[in-house]
C-alpha cells in the first residue's frame, strides 16, 4: 500500500480520449502506449504521471469503444487503480482482465480533489484521503480470482495448466 | 414471473434457470473479431497452448483500415492471415469485403437466439436478428479462443416503446438519436435494451441494425430487437446454420419501460464531443463542416446509399466541403453499383471509398485537421476520434448529411424530401 498523487476528471470520460483510435493498431509497445495515455484529455499526464498515482473520475469512466489499450495504457503509466462513480461495462472488464483495479465510491469522488496524495488498501476495502476515508464496493467473486492473478491472461494460464 | 429475452437465452446457454444479476459460465455460438485480432494473436500465444479450442465458432473480419495504409497495419493483416491458416479458422474474411458488423451479418452469422461475442464494441449490432451480442475487451478473447467459456452477468432489462409514425426525412438514426439525448450515455450500462413498439416493427433489417447499433452509446451490454418475419425472410438463403427464435415472456420483469411517441420528432443531430449531446436540426441549422462521411456500421447500407442519393441527383455538393461516401460492404456497394447510386454520388463531387470503416476510428482516409468540422452518419463523436483533438464531429441521419452537404452548412432534410 502506498500514497499516490490524484488526477481528478469529470464524467464519460471515454477511450478516444484515453488511448486515440489512431495508435490503436499501430502503437504496441508498453512504452510508447504509457506515452499517449489520455492524451487527448490532459495532454500532461502522460509526462507527469508517476507509478502508483490514481485516477478520480465521475460517471461513466472508460466509455465507448472495447479497445483494451485504455486500460493497459493506465496500468503501463503505473496508475495504481482508478476510482469512478461508475464504470462503462467493457472498460470495467478490461481493466480486470489486465490487473487493474477500478473502484466504485461516489463518496470518494466527491470528496478527493485533483492533486491531492490518497492511500488505497485493497485489502481492507477502504480509501483514505485528505476528508475522510471511504469505502468501496466489493468485487464480485467471478472477478476476484482474475485480480489476483495479475489479469485474464496470467489467470487462464493456469487453469489451463491445471486441466492438463 | 415471466423472462426477459436475455435472461432466458443466457438460461438455455448456462443450461439452467437464471435471474437478471446472476453470473454464468458459458460458450459462445460465435466469436468476432477484426484488425484488432493481431493483438488478440500476441494475448493468446501467452496462454501456452498452440490451438484454438473451436476455430469454426471464430469469425474474423478485416475491416478497420482497409487496405493498410503504412507498414504496421499491413504486418497486423499478414499476422492475422498466417494464424487463419495455422489455425484452420474457415470464417475469415480479408480486405475487400466491408465492415465487421455488416459482413458478420450478411454472411449469416447474426441470428435469432444466438449468443455472439465480439471484440468491438458496437457487437450489440446483432440483436436487430434476435440475438445476444456483446462486445468484450481482447483479453477475454484470447481466453475465449483458448477455452471456449466466459462469465457473463444475467443483464436487467430496459424496454424501449417506440411507436408512431416518422414524417418524411425522419429515420431510425433521429429515433435513436433522441433516445439516447433524452436518456444519457450510461441510462443502460451494464443493461440489455429491447426496442418494441409498432416503429421498430415498421423498421427494415437495416434500420433496426442502426437502433440495435447504437445502443451502445448508451452504454447497453446488448440491444435487442423481437425477430419476426421480415428477418426470417431477410436471413432466408443467408442463415449459415438452424435457429430458433428467443422472445421474453409478456409478464416479464423489466428494470423500466420507456415509451417514445416519435410522430412528431424532427431530425435530430448529436453534436461534439459526447453522443448524448442532442439538438433538433433547427437548434444546430446553418453550422458550417468541413468533411461529411456517409457509411459506418450505422448507416452505410444501401437503404441509407438510397436516400443520400435520392438527396444528391442532379445536384452538386457544396465547394467548400469533402463529401466522404464509405458504403459497409461489398455487398451494399455491389448493389449500389447497379442501381446507379454510385454513379449519382460521383457526379455530384463525392469521393467514393472501398468499403471498410474509413476514417470512423481516425486511422486513415479522410483524417480531421485541428479546426475542422465533421458531419457523419457514425456512432460516435468523441473528441479526436476522427483525427485532431480540436477538431469536431456532428452526427445525424444519411439523408441530413446529404442535405448538409449541398448547402455546405448543416441543414435541414426535410426541404430535399
Ligand atoms: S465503422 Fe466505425 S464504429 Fe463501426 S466498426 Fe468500424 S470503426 Fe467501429
Amino acid at each position: 500500500m502506498k500514497k499516490g498523487r490524484v488526477w481528478k476528471y469529470g464524467d464519460d470520460v471515454n477511450t478516444d480520449v484515453i488511448f486515440p483510435g489512431k495508435y490503436t493498431y499501430s502503437v504496441l509497445e508498453p512504452e510508447e502506449m504509457t506515452r499517449h495515455a489520455l492524451e487527448d484529455l490532459d495532454p500532461d499526464f502522460a509526462q507527469k504521471v508517476k507509478p502508483g498515482d490514481v485516477i478520480v473520475a465521475g460517471r461513466n469512466f472508460g466509455c465507448g469503444s472495447s479497445r483494451e489499450q485504455a486500460a493497459t495504457c493506465l496500468k503501463y503509466a503505473g496508475v495504481q487503480a482508478v476510482i469512478a462513480r461508475s464504470f462503462a461495462r467493457i472498460f470495467f472488464r478490461n481493466a480486470i482482465n489486465q490487473g487493474l483495479p477500478v473502484l466504485q465510491s461516489g463518496d470518494a469522488v466527491d470528496s478527493i480533489e485533483n492533486g491531492e496524495e490518497i492511500e488505497v488498501d485493497f485489502a481492507s476495502g477502504k480509501i483514505k484521503a485528505e476528508k475522510g476515508v471511504f469505502a468501496f464496493s466489493p468485487f464480485p467473486e467471478s472477478v476476484l480470482g482474475i485480480l489476483q492473478e495479475g489479469g485474464l491472461i496470467p489467470y487462464t494460464r493456469k487453469k489451463l495448466e491445471g486441466n492438463r | 414471473m415471466g423472462k426477459t429475452f436475455s435472461e432466458k437465452i443466457l438460461g438455455l446457454k448456462a443450461g439452467r434457470e437464471v435471474q437478471a444479476g446472476d453470473v454464468v459460465t458459458v460458450s459462445p455460438d460465435y466469436i468476432l473479431s477484426h484488425d484488432n485480432s493481431a493483438a488478440i494473436i500476441k494475448e493468446f500465444q501467452k496462454l501456452g497452448i498452440k490451438n484454438v479450442k473451436a476455430p469454426q465458432k471464430l469469425v474474423i473480419i478485416l475491416d478497420h483500415v482497409v487496405p493498410a495504409s503504412s507498414e504496421k497495419y499491413a504486418l497486423n493483416h499478414k499476422v492475422i492471415r498466417e494464424f487463419v491458416v495455422g489455425q484452420k479458422i474457415p470464417n475469415f474474411f480479408d480486405v475487400p469485403n466491408g465492415i465487421c458488423h455488416q459482413v458478420f451479418s450478411e454472411n449469416g452469422f447474426a441470428l435469432p437466439g444466438k449468443l455472439i461475442l465480439g471484440a468491438d464494441s458496437h457487437t450489440t449490432s446483432y440483436g436487430a436478428f434476435g440475438a445476444f451480442s456483446a462486445g468484450i475487451g481482447r483479453s477475454e478473447v484470447a481466453s475465449l479462443w483458448a477455452t471456449d467459456e466466459i462469465w457473463l452477468k444475467v443483464p436487467e432489462t430496459i424496454k424501449i416503446e417506440i411507436n408512431g409514425s416518422l414524417s418524411p426525412g425522419v429515420y431510425a438514426k433521429d429515433v435513436i438519436l433522441k433516445i439516447i439525448g433524452e436518456e444519457g450515455a450510461d441510462r443502460a450500462n451494464y443493461k440489455a435494451v429491447e426496442f418494441a413498439g409498432e416503429t421498430v416493427k415498421s423498421f427494415s433489417l437495416a434500420s433496426r441494425l442502426v437502433l440495435t447499433n447504437m445502443a451502445a452509446e448508451m452504454g447497453a451490454k446488448n440491444g435487442y430487437c423481437e425477430p419476426d418475419e421480415k428477418t426470417v425472410q431477410w436471413l432466408e438463403n443467408r442463415a449459415r446454420n438452424d435457429f430458433s427464435e428467443v422472445v421474453s415472456d409478456p409478464d416479464a420483469n423489466y428494470e423500466a419501460v420507456l415509451k417514445y411517441d416519435i410522430s412528431s420528432l424532427e431530425p435530430q443531430v448529436a453534436c461534439p464531443h459526447t453522443v448524448d449531446n442532442v439538438q433538433s436540426i433547427s437548434e444546430v441549422e446553418g453550422t458550417g463542416f468541413h468533411q461529411a462521411l456517409i457509411g459506418t456500421c450505422t448507416n452505410g447500407r444501401l437503404e441509407d446509399l438510397e436516400l443520400a442519393a435520392e438527396i444528391l441527383k442532379g445536384k452538386k455538393v457544396h465547394s467548400q466541403v469533402r463529401v466522404l461516401i464509405i458504403p459497409a460492404s461489398r455487398e451494399e456497394y455491389i448493389q449500389a453499383l447497379k442501381k446507379g447510386i454510385i454513379e449519382i454520388f460521383a457526379e455530384a463531387g463525392c469521393i467514393v471509398l472501398n468499403p471498410g470503416c474509413g476514417p470512423c476510428l481516425g486511422a486513415h482516409q479522410g483524417i480531421l485537421a485541428p479546426g475542422e468540422v465533421a458531419l457523419s452518419t457514425a456512432n460516435r463523436n468523441f473528441r479526436g476520434r476522427m483525427g485532431s483533438r480540436d477538431s469536431e464531429i456532428y452526427l445525424a441521419s444519411p439523408a441530413t448529411v446529404a442535405a448538409s452537404s449541398i448547402e455546405g452548412k448543416i441543414a435541414d432534410p426535410r426541404k430535399f424530401v
